[in-house]
């Protein structure tokens, strides 16, 4: 139920046959130099005179700073200087926000009067060393008047809860409610309504390299280099310059190879700004690096953390009508991106279902905890595992079965419109739901299941069959915003193709940075089928934010689409001048020619033929042989914009199409639980993933495999756990448990290819991978394997002590 | 602080440096001697991307002074390939995608050294028991197993030539 006239869809593309090299697992173009311990990561960059910076962090989760003193600290040897919360805040300004109202939640680099989480900095030495400047953080002297923390969200919106920003008013930085289609009329004419109340804690990407930044202030020309793992939105990183208080054109920010990022590296700005001002203070390149402690309790990357009362409008006969959906979201001390998260979430709210209306409430609270920013996922996960819970125990309870329940009510025409008016490009749901019960040997695994009963033992099948939407758009950050009115915000990709004069190619990329994604693969791979070379010839440049052109980088599995897209661009531009150049060296009418294996040839004609090599060497040299409007070289870029996105309505009751291109996977772990330890091992594991035409299915399997660890991280193992005081008492790896190879079954891996009618051959993002599945699929894993007890967890992570706790209820339950 | 000089031969070439006695071995290697592909990332014993190998054996090149092993001869990931030549293990790493962000690889990669040099017969539940020591947050494991399978049988089989050849 639209209230407005939805603009046309981008034109339906017709897909090359006969792919030579998408599709093909390849060897990564990027590893070589990796696995010769040669990255050339942040950590590994030193510069003549470079200098290290350390944080002192605070200790109390809310105190008021009433004095540092530094005198001691700055006398240290090797020390050249201290820089404390409050001379911080007269160098530098706030740090770029796209939160609800970033002048009452105002965050900075270093805390200025108040502390608001443990973890958070206020005072940065610069030293000779890291060792130098770890010792003369322990002679800073800071003086805290602790006050009351706040760590449930909950109880954080209650009356009377302590303030986390006195300037804000309350500790809700944000409420709305979202009605999309005819809430009303599902939720009367329903047969049941089911409702549930579940919790997901939070965890968080957690590579194994820490943010970093090396930072290099130049007095004479006033400008600032960063090289930082962090880098993305370069089309945004005027903000950082706003920050550092110079123009926007003396800052460039240069990506590195990071170690890994999740979402925990997007837009991390504190470790390049405090790298920086340190920079233009001591007049040296200062590097910054996280180390461990920092980055768990400081990163301001923590994930999801919410609670969810939930109804859903269920027929008798299985059919689902509506959801409505409750959300209290539990932001910590800062909101930097806002309730991005809930956009995210709104785009593929109803799953793969076709379900007609979604009610949305959320509330952002503010806690004494570090930030949300994004992980793998950034919300959607979460709203993955809620909506199959909800559709679990509407199976449970309507006494139907798993697999039927969702089977019925797929979405099988498309482009498809749901509620929110975000469109699904493609799918093939019972394409996928076949093949994975297939892979997973599912009937096998239910008469097991009935054996192992009967010998007292639990095991539990978890089938979920959910969405991976790729390739965002700005939209879903402010939607939530009737002002300003803003247009459709332009989310660019760009891509600069050269061939030099041997023919040889050179991919330039920008703010695509190597987050241990595969973007040099994937334009290699791209490339090599645009021009028929080999991949593995095809170089690769990363570009820094200075002259770059318009970039946004990775995030919402947007990568390969994007650069797909450019390339493309870019490719055509390239091969339209060397036809030109062609038909001119050989006589021939350019309508005459065709790109064959390499090079322009007269139809036909094999031996009328130019190769791109012929060309580009006569092209770069020998300008002076073509006609006067041709320049020397053979050099273009394309800057691509997102494909397909529209304008929300102006009474948001249709937000647009912000992430069109929409994956989907069934996986189906199989757990047992050990009723006496409340441990759960896995047992087998499948997962079919569709997100359209596969580049390199090896690198896709790799995010299936990778996202599912740290999935089943989420389910099982990993919380950020904060006491009633606001200590945080999972700071090291040996609390804050990482899933190991014990711990992560052997998978088996399904591809379904559904090509997207709307994007070059036909490809989808699918970078958040197993992630987006995992956590939904191993919790109803385990309710499977204890509903005969009664038993229902709905909490995350299902940790031993939880899950004891749930079962003695229900015995007690029983025999209560 | 006081300095001690320690000699320590890595990758075959040895070398003395002075070290204040708090300098960990990680620091020395990549600050000292320039080798940077030791890796930390957690730095407090837990995660194993900074393992390397001491005498043959890994160990935690975190938690480890440098003048704790004085003398010692330790192998890290920049002594596996030999030239322009990939020891088989970084080959099959980088066939199987055993890799994805690189960043726990040198670590992973001297831990499958240990394991296969010390058992060129390891199945493939020994090897995921045997690289449970070591964290990767990117792969999920399935693939470095694969890896670390492939190079041990083609390391047997390479061995098997040589000394066939031999005799
Ligand atoms: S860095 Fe040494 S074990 Fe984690
Ligand atoms: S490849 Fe990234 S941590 Fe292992």
């Amino acid at each position: 139920m639209t209230t407005m006239d939805r603009p046309d869809a981008p034109p339906v593309r017709t897909h090359k046959e006969n792919r030579k090299w998408v599709g093909q697992s390849i060897r990564r173009v990027e590893d070589p130099k990796f696995l010769r311990g040669r990255g050339g990561y942040i950590g590994d960059m030193t510069v003549p005179g470079m200098l290290h910076a350390a944080v002192l962090r605070s200790p109390h989760a809310h105190a008021r700073i009433t004095g540092i003193d530094a005198a001691e600290a700055l006398a240290a040897p090797g020390v050249h200087a201290v820089i404390t919360g409050a001379q911080a805040a007269q160098l530098c300004d706030p740090l770029p926000d796209f939160g609800p109202d970033p002048a009452k939640h105002t965050w900075r680099c270093l805390a200025v009067d108040k502390v608001r989480y443990v973890g958070e900095g206020v005072a940065v030495v610069v030293a000779d060393s890291r060792y130098l400047a770890e010792d003369a953080l322990a002679l800073i002297d800071v003086e805290y008047e602790p006050l009351p923390a706040v760590v449930d969200p909950e109880r954080a919106l209650a009356d009377g809860a302590p303030l986390v920003h006195d300037d804000l008013g309350s500790n809700c930085a944000y409420e709305r409610t979202f009605d999309f289609g005819d809430v009303e009329r599902d939720f009367a004419e329903a047969d049941v309504i089911v409702t549930d109340r579940l919790r997901w804690h939070r965890s968080g990407g957690q590579p194994l390299e820490t943010v970093g930044a090396l930072a290099d202030f130049d007095h004479a020309t006033g400008e600032l280099t960063v090289h930082t793992n962090s880098l993305s939105f370069t089309s945004y990183l005027f903000m950082v310059a706003g920050t550092m208080k110079i123009p926007a054109n003396k800052l460039d920010i240069r990506p590195v190879p990071a170690g890994g990022s999740f979402g925990s590296k997007l837009f991390a700005t504190k470790p390049a700004v405090i790298a920086g001002m340190c920079s233009r203070e001591v007049g040296h390149p200062v590097q910054y690096l996280e180390d461990r402690v920092d980055n768990i309790s400081n990163c301001d990357h923590h994930g999801s953390d919410r609670v969810y009362d939930v109804r859903l409008a269920m027929m008798r006969d299985g059919t689902i009508r509506g959801i409505d959906i409750d959300t209290v979201e539990d932001y910590g001390a800062y909101i930097q991106f806002g309730v991005g998260h809930h956009g995210n979430a709104l785009a593929q709210v109803v799953g793969p279902y076709a379900m007609t209306s979604v009610r949305y409430r959320v509330r952002a609270a503010m806690t004494n905890k570090n930030q949300q920013g994004a992980y793998r996922g950034f919300g959607s996960e979460v709203n993955n595992w809620m909506l199959e819970q909800m559709v679990d125990k509407a199976a449970r309870e309507l006494d139907l079965d798993p697999v039927a329940i969702r089977r019925q009510n797929f979405i099988r025409e498309f482009p498809h419109f749901i509620p929110t008016g975000n469109v699904y490009d493609s799918g093939d749901y019972d394409g996928v739901l076949d093949k994975a019960l297939e892979l997973s040997d599912y009937k096998h695994w239910r008469a097991e299941q009935a054996k192992a009963r009967e010998e007292g033992r639990c095991i539990g099948i978890g089938l979920i069959t959910a969405q991976e939407r790729s390739v965002f758009s700005a939209t879903e950050f402010w939607f939530w915003f009737d002002e300003p009115g803003a247009p459709v915000t332009s989310m660019p990709e760009s891509v600069t193709l050269k061939v030099d004069a041997t023919g040889g190619i050179t991919a330039t990329l920008y703010s695509c940075a190597f987050w241990g994604n595969s973007p040099e693969t994937m334009v290699a791979q791209l490339v090599a089928e645009e021009f028929d070379c080999d991949p593995h010839d095809v170089a690769i440049v990363y570009q820094g934010s200075k002259n770059g052109l318009p970039a946004t980088g990775p995030g919402g599995s947007r990568t390969t689409v994007m650069l797909a897209g450019a390339v493309e661009g870019a490719t055509a531009k390239i091969k339209a001048k060397a036809l030109r150049a062609a038909a001119h060296l050989l006589e021939a009418n350019p309508d005459d020619m065709e790109w064959v294996d390499g090079g322009f040839q007269v139809k036909g004609v094999p031996e009328q033929r130019k190769s791109l090599a012929d060309i580009a060497v006569m092209l770069h040299l020998f300008k002076h042989s073509f006609p006067e409007d041709m320049e020397s070289g053979l050099e273009d870029s394309k800057v691509f914009d997102h494909p397909y996105t529209t304008m929300p309505s102006a009474d948001r009751k249709d937000l647009g199409v912000f992430y069109p291109f929409m994956g989907h996977a069934c996986h189906v772990p199989v757990v047992e639980v050990d009723l006496e330890t409340g441990s759960v091992s896995f047992l087998a594991y499948a997962a079919v993933h569709d997100c359209g035409t596969l580049v390199n299915p090896r690198s896709l399997a790799g995010h299936i495999v990778g996202g599912t660890a740290q999935g089943i991280g989420t389910a099982l193992y990993e919380e950020f756990v904060y006491d009633d005081d606001g200590q945080l008492l999972t700071s090291s790896y040996l609390d804050y448990l990482i899933p190991s190879a014990m711990e992560v079954p052997e998978l088996k891996i399904g591809h379904h290819e559904t090509p997207s009618p709307y994007t070059l051959h036909g490809i989808k993002g699918g970078g958040e991978g197993g992630r987006m599945m995992a956590p939904a699929a191993i919790n109803v894993a385990v309710n499977d394997a204890l509903a005969h007890l009664g038993v229902r967890v709905t909490e995350l992570p299902i940790t031993p002590d939880r899950l004891r706790a749930a079962i003695r209820a229900a015995k007690s339950r029983e025999s209560g | 602080m006081d300095r001690h000089d320690v000699t320590l031969t890595v990758n075959g070439r040895t070398s003395t440096v002075s070290v204040e006695p708090r300098k960990l071995l990680v620091d020395v290697l990549r600050e000292d001697l320039g080798l940077t592909g030791t890796h930390v990332g957690c730095e407090h014993g837990v995660c194993g991307t900074c393992t390397v190998l001491r005498d043959g054996e890994s160990i935690r090149s975190c938690t480890t002074f440098a003048v704790q092993v004085d003398g010692a001869e330790i192998r890290t990931v920049e002594g596996l390939a030999k030239g322009a030549e990939l020891h088989p293990l970084q080959d099959e790493f980088w066939d199987k995608q055993g890799l994805q962000c690189g960043y726990c690889t040198p670590g992973m990669l001297m831990r499958a050294c240990e394991i296969i040099e010390g058992n060129p017969d390891v199945t493939h539940d020994q090897v995921r028991e045997g690289i449970a020591s070591n964290l990767c947050r990117c792969t999920g494991y399935q693939f470095i197993t694969e890896a670390v399978c492939a190079a041990a049988a083609r390391m047997k089989a390479d061995s098997a030539e040589t000394t066939g050849a031999q005799a």
